[in-house]
């Protein structure tokens, strides 16, 4: 079957930064796949070039191709591309505060995707946005759809840009950091709305974040960035129950637990490496306690384990 | 819009709207408010002060002065005001495609403005007045070039800024088309400071309007207008001090008003602003 989303070795640079290394990733039908890496590892730069959007931010694929249902975007026109978003690839941005537009109702902004994509008449289109924001669970969604952006709360906003996301009918949501710029308690709630809207119609959908706790609480797989090369992709309950990278174990031991001891909370000592002064070998070397000559001098190419792939010369050593 | 009218809940916004509702309404209604012709002579009665026959009293040709205001600020406040409409309409044009198109039309665009930027407004208007001829479609023209380069600096400012930010990011990545984006998002989220500053515009272009009047080079004799009746009233300052004072106080009251409501308009958009960035 060929994947919704399939990333192929996609390269991508921004002037003469190379930022991501031949990223494979894939996303099928009705999978949750979550993207996990720290601030500039490359996470929104391979939602950017999955949407085709990467023009827009001075940026272009430079190797390896991204196809989605099988149609490779590079050989799409512009106005098949901008098709493509909305009706068939929802996105979620980052920060709901300034998602909305401040001088449109509610309403109006959620109506226009599906009158735009879907070619409602307005007045079914309203009955359409009702219907959504009542799935998303906010009361009295009549009134809220005649509210401006300025009278929502953070939380109430991030349904509507998940609102907008769904009234294309999208096969597939991209979701950038939903939850970063929200309360803790609304974190969760926004999570589970989105998962469980997710699966209810058997959507795809890409789940970009750095809290290793939410890809345990909905993906079906995840794929860990570093330093905008791969480092570890496969089934979430595998990776969780043996991380193969050393990265990737780094960052589960991120997750505070329950019942955890003062004190033993871990955190990965440095910080992601600029993109124009990459160590050598593997990136993420510097910060390796496995780390071996062979590390600091050559690449480790992506080989399989289990369901999934690592690039590490030391995968899995110290489990 | 509701900010228009919160403005007029401010105790100097709502001072400031009811003295600018006089004079518009007496503007328009102007030929069923005045009691005289505006152009009706009358020697004998020459140089009168204010009476109950003639309320502001006449001028030197016995021209009820009460009639020859109401005429005026028709005059007046219509040049302007279309002069301004007319400067924002062309600078939020060329400000829009300059700033969404970038390259040389933007650098074009931003020379033009700069180099016009360095002049003062009545210099312009002056030469141009000059080219194009006295009269008041002249004078009209002349202002609104005079003004267009704030407004074309301002809109592209607005629509620069605006291209940044998230929401147009999201509507793009929803499929929206470049159209939709300039036309639903940018344009109309530029419109609320490029309307204040058009607000705030019009009392200068009233100034402006009576300085050229006050040349003679706004509407001709017999057609009254503010800057017109100074320069007449100009003369005779000792023999018939009303004539130039009354046209004086209207441009000044009517130029203050305008400035008070403009910043009772800024104060009522503000508060929006701070609710909009607050979670």
């Amino acid at each position: 079957m060929t994947a919704l989303l399939d990333l192929a070795s996609v390269s991508v640079s921004i002037g003469s930064a190379p930022l991501l290394d031949s990223i494979s990733l894939r996303v099928d039908r009705g999978q949750i796949v979550g993207l996990v890496g720290e601030s500039g590892s490359g996470k929104s730069l391979t939602a950017m070039a999955a949407m085709g959007l990467l023009p827009l931010i001075g940026g272009r694929v430079t190797g390896g191709n991204v196809r989605f249902d099988g149609q490779d975007m590079a050989l799409m026109t512009d106005t098949q591309r901008r098709v493509l978003r909305g009706r068939r690839i929802g996105f979620v941005t980052q920060n709901p505060m300034t998602a909305l537009d401040p001088v449109q109702r509610i309403g109006e902004q959620v109506d226009v995707v599906s009158r735009l994509h879907l070619g409602l008449p307005q007045a079914a289109a309203r009955v359409r946005t009702l219907d959504l924001l009542t799935q998303l669970r906010i009361p009295d969604a009549a009134s809220v759809a005649e509210a401006w952006p300025h009278q929502l709360s953070g939380g109430m906003k991030q349904r509507i840009v998940i609102a907008m996301a769904l009234a294309g009918e999208p096969d597939l949501i991209i979701a950038d950091e939903p939850t970063t710029a929200l309360d803790v308690t609304v974190q969760a709630q926004i999570i589970q709305i989105l998962g469980a809207l997710v699966r209810d119609r058997g959507l795809a959908l890409l789940l970009i974040t750095h809290d290793m706790g939410v890809v345990a609480q909905v993906c079906d797989r995840v794929a860990v960035l570093y330093a905008g090369r791969l480092a570890e992709e496969g089934p979430v309950s595998d990776i969780f129950a043996a991380p193969a990278h050393p990265y990737t174990s780094a960052l589960i031991g991120c997750i505070p637990q329950d019942g955890m001891a003062q004190g033993s909370l871990r955190g990965i000592p440095g910080a992601v490496p600029s993109a124009l002064a990459m160590p050598p070998g593997c990136r993420f070397h510097p910060r390796c306690e496995r780390a071996s000559d062979l590390c600091r001098t050559v690449v480790p190419a992506p080989e399989s384990c289990g369901q999934g792939t690592v690039a590490c010369h030391h995968a899995g050593v110290i489990a | 819009m509701i900010a228009p009218v919160r403005a007029l809940q401010r105790p100097q916004g709502g001072l400031a709207g009811l003295w600018l509702a006089l004079v518009i309404a007496a503007a328009l209604l102007a030929p069923i408010l005045s009691p005289y012709a505006f152009d009706a002579q009358d020697l004998p009665n020459a140089y009168r002060p204010a009476s109950a026959a003639h309320w502001l009293g006449t001028d030197e040709f016995g021209r009820d002065l009460l009639t020859r205001l109401v005429w005026g600020a028709r005059t007046s406040l219509s040049v302007a005001a279309t002069a301004i409409a007319i400067s924002v309409f062309c600078g939020m044009v060329l400000g829009a495609a300059a700033a969404w198109f970038g390259g040389w039309l933007d650098r074009a665009v931003t020379v033009v403005v700069d180099l016009t930027w360095s002049f003062p407004e009545i210099l312009i208007a002056l030469i141009l007045v000059a080219i194009i001829g006295p009269g008041t479609l002249g004078t009209m023209i002349a202002i609104s070039v005079a003004y267009l380069a704030q407004f074309t600096r301002l809109t592209r400012a607005q629509i620069l800024t605006l291209k940044g930010e998230t929401f147009i990011e999201a509507a793009r990545s929803l499929g929206a088309s470049n159209g939709h984006i300039l036309f639903r998002h940018l344009l109309p989220n530029a419109l609320a400071p490029v309307l204040v500053s058009a607000m705030l515009a019009t009392g200068d272009a009233i100034i402006l309007e009576a300085t050229l009047g006050f040349f003679g080079l706004g509407a001709q004799p017999p057609v009254p207008s503010w800057g017109g009746m100074m320069s007449a009233g100009s003369a005779l300052v000792f023999k018939a001090p009303w004539i130039i004072i009354y046209p004086g106080l209207a441009v000044a009251i009517t130029v203050v008003a305008i400035n008070l409501y403009g910043d009772a308009l800024i104060a009522a958009l503000d508060i929006r602003q701070k609710l909009r960035r607050s979670p």
